[in-house]
């Protein structure tokens, strides 16, 4: 395959543009280290050498005010839980929210606690699910493609087509 | 207290701030509330309980043989050792033999723990320092460390691999070939490691003489594992209290020898981990060639009812030694399991040592104990 | 030093103040009455035949059968290699002993969560507050007829079962 610099003639791009704004902001998803407890060591794997979120434009900030997406990692105390809203409302929108493994899923094995917050979708609403004890690096990188597919859905210039049913 | 005002002549007044639970550090979620007057700390107050997820309550409900994978979420980064501490108090409770194989097979996977857990500390040690490199090269190698644990049982992270009687699984010799390999790979990068990061010049600056923590403190303060070692005290329970298949092997202790600075300093108790690392490899070395033949289990009742008593189990673990004290009623559930962790008892001189010292040396304090969150809150 | 031989010495020098020697167990321990815990734990860490230098672990057992909670205590030498546990038995309506912080400063943290966990009362102790539960919890969970409550700050406790064998 001949390479593209300098072989083309004179063009234009066309696209719509909802798809380009879409493909902008899937394409660098900033994530809020938000690792509490086992799966942030496997979030801090996923960003690592070998499944490296970095190729999907995903880089770590330590602070909620420059990030969209918030991966709760690890099991959610009611103790942690006010300060996880707090952190919530000070992303600013469009935001997004991946709960990762089991226990910020439904509680996970910690369904027997008095301290455990049985899920952080009583805080917080949540997009992706991603199931593990904890999940492999493949899965969350999955759950993250996942919430991209999400992104590319939306619609901002023009009309959202009327929902039906439940999204995937 | 320092006084700031009069040594300087600038106006200061006490600043109250918040290294809350979230923050870009790995240790977990641990918040401090320190008072400062601009750069230096007058009281550092730690805060924890975040992640308090009662593991001890828990034990309370369920049988011994499903109290394992509770264990491991003790200490996730270490989690071979909760196990087998576990496992070792219920043994000897229900007065159960361990097969000689399976001895062997949790002295090879708990020095590969060891390896993955001094890894993680010292590149998050780094990171919180500024070296951002050595981080990601720990990570790489503690990959490798993933595959061969997920070889040997199925999990990257928590294991549940060490039984009631023995271990889960046995070592296939594939498997074995491995990790010889990996650990001739493995030596020349902990003298990598030593050049990118332990001969730096402004590492040994940023660590030589802070936060010194002398032998009565440590004692005082039940200090134990790394930290009691790099002041100078040669303690360790694999040759002092020996467990297991310890007294065959061959190993040294290495001991804090106020390398660049002051006995008892941060940079004794990082070097001590690496030589630990060194002397891990040696270990595993050994192990896998005296391992018999045999099955890797003892045959145990799945109904495991040990008579009523009590017994308090020790490990060395990464962070020292961790103390698993079980209470027994004489029925299949445990009436009573207490974890006392290295980690918690580190966290109770934080105060005392950061008075007068400056905000990053607090984040290099906190580094050099290795404290981390699950291990305190349990 | 054995711990049949400890016993002797300590009721020579404390008469009636130690009793219920148990020696044919895992880890011997023996019964101290609650007034004398802190000479006794002065002299242990302080003789020279002894020098328990180390405080392994301060924790707390429930027996409601028999209306007590019992304080339990693991002394450790690392210069004679030897270990003792001693014991202290506490009314189960009014539980109150005076603090080992003086003696070992570990005891300050480990003491602390014997209040938040049992509601044991250190007289003495210089900061008696709760350490891994929120500030307003109610009711100290590690205690035998402890209920938990239907919701904490809003967020209710109770998800749908998943699991339905292992509640007990």
């Amino acid at each position: 395959m001949k390479p593209l610099i300098n072989s083309l003639p004179e063009t234009v791009f066309t696209t719509k543009v909802d798809d380009l704004l879409n493909w902008g902001r899937a394409s660098s998803q900033w994530y809020m280290l938000f690792g509490l407890a086992c799966c942030a060591i496997e979030l801090m794997q996923t960003g690592g050498p070998r499944a490296d979120l970095d190729r999907f434009g995903a880089v770590p900030r330590a602070t909620p005010r420059q990030s969209d997406l918030m991966i709760v990692a690890g099991t959610l105390t009611y103790k942690m839980a006010k300060r996880t809203k707090l952190l919530y409302d000070q992303m600013p929108d469009p935001k997004y929210v991946i709960s990762m493994g089991s226990c910020s899923n439904c509680g996970g094995l910690f369904q027997l606690a008095y301290s455990v917050c049985k899920g952080v979708d009583k805080i917080v609403p949540v997009d992706v699910y991603v199931p593990g004890c904890p999940p492999r690096p493949e899965a969350l990188t999955e759950g993250l493609l996942r919430i991209q597919d999400k992104m590319m859905r939306e619609r901002w210039l023009v009309k959202a087509p009327e929902a039906e049913g439940a999204e995937v | 207290m320092t006084d700031y005002a009069a040594d300087t002549g600038f106006f200061a007044e006490e600043m109250t701030i918040n290294v809350g639970p979230q923050h870009p550090s790995t240790h977990g979620v641990l918040r401090f509330v320190v008072k400062t007057d601009g750069e230096m700390i007058n009281e550092a107050i730690p805060d924890v309980g975040y992640l308090h997820r009662s593991i001890e309550k828990i034990g309370e409900k369920v049988t011994y043989h499903g109290y394992v994978p509770y264990t491991d979420r003790a200490d996730y980064l270490a989690a071979m050792f909760a196990n087998q501490a576990f496992c070792m108090a219920a043994e000897k409770l229900g007065n159960t033999e361990v097969s000689r194989r399976g001895e062997f097979c949790r002295v090879i996977a708990c020095e590969l723990n060891r390896l993955a857990s001094h890894l993680i500390s010292v590149g998050t040690f780094g990171q919180d320092i500024g070296a951002m490199t050595p981080f990601v090269h720990a990570l790489r190698e503690r990959e490798t460390i993933n595959n061969l644990m997920e070889e040997i049982c199925g999990a990257r992270l928590t294991y549940n691999y060490i039984r009631i009687g023995g271990v889960g699984y046995d070592i296939v010799p594939s498997t074995m070939t491995k990790i010889a390999e990996f650990l001739d790979h493995f030596e020349p990068i902990v003298e990598e490691f030593n050049r990118l990061l332990s001969g730096n010049k402004i590492f040994i600056e940023r660590l030589a003489n802070v936060a010194v923590v002398s032998k009565e403190d440590a004692l005082s303060y039940n200090l134990v594992g790394p930290n009691l070692r790099g002041s100078g005290i040669k303690w360790d329970i694999r040759r002092d209290i020996p467990y297991s298949v310890y007294p065959e092997l061959d190993f040294e202790i290495p001991v804090g020898t106020a390398e660049v600075g002051t006995l008892g300093d941060s940079f004794d108790r990082f070097w001590v981990r690496i030589r630990e690392m060194q002397e891990s490899v040696k270990i595993l070395r050994q192990a896998m060639k005296m391992i018999p033949k045999g099955p890797a289990i003892s045959k145990v009742p799945k109904k495991f009812r040990p008579p009523a008593g009590e017994y308090y189990a020790r490990v060395e673990a990464p962070r020292g030694d961790m103390g698993f004290y079980v209470v027994s009623d004489g029925s299949e559930y445990p009436y009573r399991v207490r974890i006392r962790t290295g980690s918690y008892t580190a966290m109770s001189i934080i105060d005392k040592l950061a008075k007068g010292i400056m905000v990053a040396d607090l984040i290099a304090l906190i580094g050099s104990l290795d404290v981390d969150a699950p291990e305190i809150d349990r | 030093m054995e711990a049949k031989e400890t016993y002797a010495s300590l009721e020579k020098l404390f008469p009636g103040k130690v009793r219920d020697f148990k020696g044919d167990v895992f880890d011997p321990y023996l019964n101290v009455e609650k007034e004398a815990i802190v000479e006794i734990c002065r002299f242990l860490r302080t003789a020279q035949s002894f020098r328990y230098e180390v405080l392994s672990d301060l924790t707390a057992l429930d027996w409601p059968k028999e209306e007590k909670i019992q304080i339990v205590y693991h002394l450790f030498s690392y210069a004679h290699n030897h270990q003792i546990v001693l014991k202290v038995d506490l009314p189960r309506d009014n539980p109150k002993i005076a603090t080992v912080e003086g003696q070992w400063k570990v005891a300050n943290w480990f003491e602390r969560e014997v209040y938040d966990l049992f509601g044991v009362i250190f007289e003495g102790h210089t900061d008696l507050r709760r350490i891994m539960l929120p500030e307003d919890w109610v009711g100290f969970p590690l205690r035998k007829d402890y209920v938990e409550q239907e919701e904490y700050d809003g967020i209710s406790t109770q998800r749908a079962p998943l699991v339905e064998k292992l509640l007990r």
